[in-house]
């Protein structure tokens, strides 16, 4: 790996060496480096279109990294991970994809992901995007994400895009069983002319089942955002999805909370706050010695912590 | 210390310009404890803005340490000494009570020098310092933070707007003392806006303002005896039993 691609990957994974436990790294559509351990097992897809990681039952306190970086104007990868994850077992994965583009052609990772959670599991999962370079080619990445979790498994998936990435769609669909249950944080701060779209579809199926999916985020400049999160309950569930927005400039920002109940006893609340920053808050900030842009970083940092 | 002089303040209304404050002189000596009280509405808030930069005088001066700060913002006040807690604290999604201490105190400080200041205003540190300033605070506990932020900048100068207001008796009675103890404490100069009896009975001086003009203006001796009984110098009972009071 050259110094960009090492330095993206700090970005993106935090991480400055060769991680600890399984892991596989994809660096410019090739695979750059593969561990496993006695319990988690990674596979390439026989037609090479991505890979499989099989984590066996009652596996704990393991880690799976799975980093993309590229670094290669013009390069467009659609690439499929599945996870398989034994039952009662408890792992965190980090995922994560960083692109450099300083050509002019687009850049584009389509990473696709299915997570297949048996009775108990538990996954907090960790996404990552991050974009650089200065080219004029633009740097895509459009996430798709499947979960299913059976019963009593618990997905709590964390998912982080701080500037840099010129067009993401993000499409999240989860389907649970009983007792299940799935948290969702989504942080997002787009700039310029950056355009950033996320669907979530999450169902309800199993008595117990529950989802908490809460997205913040910043809207810069001209920049747009949709938030679009859909919570279907079929069964006697809980469901809960936010949305919290801070805009400036003249950037837009549209945000599609939507409740489905199709249980009598399907306990759902959706919320949706689209603001500007305060001025008080400003002027609280600025009697403390900061300086108006200070006070909005201070803000801003805060909101997306 | 600070010099108001003949500082006038106007906000546009219907037909031309409203008055809000009029021709206010006032001085706060170096190590001095001043409380502004009168009727609401009189103009102390707008006082305590003008003091802090928030607004900006139609005329007259204010000096600083002998520096005339009167074209100064809010930023370069606030560095050159003068804090400011106000009467409704801000909330901030995501910003912790540590961060706003640090904020206030411009640097890294350490958990155990945060809930000092914390302990110093009531709060039992280790349940609020990683607590977000947001709607889960109550307005008291909010109070309190506003008022360790501005002990963690130990300034030469600090600016309460009614720390009476808005908050419950219980928490009240337990904030008169951290301003007695500040009293006693305190290197710098005090401005408090306020009503209670007990702030006033700690007063060195103290100055009245109604309809947007300075009525009365002295050491706390002289004037205190024509406040008690009036709506300018309350007992902690009658705030909660409304103007005039019933014991």
């Amino acid at each position: 790996m050259d110094r960009i691609q090492q330095r993206i990957l700090e970005e993106v994974a935090g991480l400055h060496s060769v991680p600890e436990g399984a892991y596989n790294l994809r660096a410019d559509g090739q695979t750059a480096g593969r561990s496993t351990t006695a319990h988690i097992d990674i596979i390439s897809k026989e037609d090479g279109s991505g890979i499989d990681i099989r984590v066996l039952p009652g596996t704990k306190n393991e880690s799976v990294h799975i980093p993309v970086v590229l670094s290669r104007s013009g390069l467009k990868e659609v690439v499929y991970n599945d996870f398989y994850i034994g039952e009662d077992s408890d792992i965190v994965i980090v995922a994560g994809c960083g692109i450099h583009n300083c050509g002019d052609q687009d850049s584009q990772h389509d990473g696709i992901h299915r997570f297949y959670l048996e009775k108990n599991a538990r996954v907090k999962y960790v996404e990552k995007h991050y974009g650089e370079g200065d080219g004029s080619g633009q740097r895509i990445l459009n996430p798709g994400t499947e979960v299913h979790l059976e019963e009593g498994a618990s997905m709590e998936m964390e998912m982080v895009q701080i500037r840099g990435v010129d067009s993401t769609v993000r499409t999240t669909t989860a389907e649970l069983a009983a007792g299940a249950r799935l948290v969702v944080r989504e942080r997002l701060l787009t700039h310029g002319s950056q355009k950033a779209v996320s669907h979530y579809t999450v169902r309800l199926n199993g008595a117990g089942a529950s989802a908490d999916v809460v997205s913040r985020s910043v809207a810069q400049d001209t920049s747009y955002q949709e938030f679009n999160s859909r919570i279907v309950g079929n069964a006697p569930c809980s469901g809960h999805t936010e949305c919290d927005a801070i805009i400036m400039g003249q950037a837009r920002i549209l945000a599609v909370p939507q409740l489905e109940a199709n249980d009598l006893d399907a306990a759902l609340i959706h919320e949706a706050a689209i603001g500007k920053i305060a001025g008080e808050q400003l002027i609280k900030l600025m009697t403390l010695g900061l300086t108006e842009q200070e006070a909005e970083e201070q803000i801003i940092n805060g909101f997306l912590k | 210390m600070l010099t108001l002089e003949n500082v006038s303040f106007e906000v546009p209304a219907e037909q031309g310009q409203k008055e809000i404050l009029r021709d206010i002189s006032v001085t706060i000596g170096d190590h001095k404890f001043v409380v502004v009280t009168g009727p609401n509405g009189g103009g102390k808030s707008t006082l305590a803005k003008l003091i802090a930069g928030i607004e900006q005088p139609v005329s007259g001066r204010i000096y600083f340490q002998e520096q005339d700060i009167t074209k100064l913002g809010i930023t370069e006040r606030a560095n050159l000494g003068i804090s400011f807690a106000f009467q409704q604290p801000v909330r901030f999604k995501g910003l912790e009570v540590i961060d706003l201490l640090r904020l206030a105190a411009k640097k890294q400080l350490s958990v155990a020098d945060a809930c000092q200041y914390l302990s110093e205003v009531g709060l039992c540190a280790k349940d609020y310092i990683r607590r977000e300033v947001n709607a889960s605070l109550s307005g008291g506990e909010l109070k309190r933070i506003e008022i360790a932020t501005v002990l963690a900048r130990g300034t030469k100068l600090s600016v309460f707007d009614e720390p009476e207001a808005g908050i419950d008796l219980w928490s009240f009675q337990n904030l008169i003392q951290v301003f007695e103890r500040m009293r006693e404490r305190t290197d710098g100069s005090i401005m408090i806006i306020s009503h209670q009896e007990r702030i006033l009975n700690i007063a060195d001086e103290i100055v009245v303002i109604a309809d947007g003009r300075i009525t009365k203006q002295g050491p706390r001796e002289e004037i205190l005896p024509s406040l008690l009984g009036t709506t300018s110098a309350i007992d902690a009972c009658n705030k909660f039993y409304g103007e005039g009071g019933r014991r």
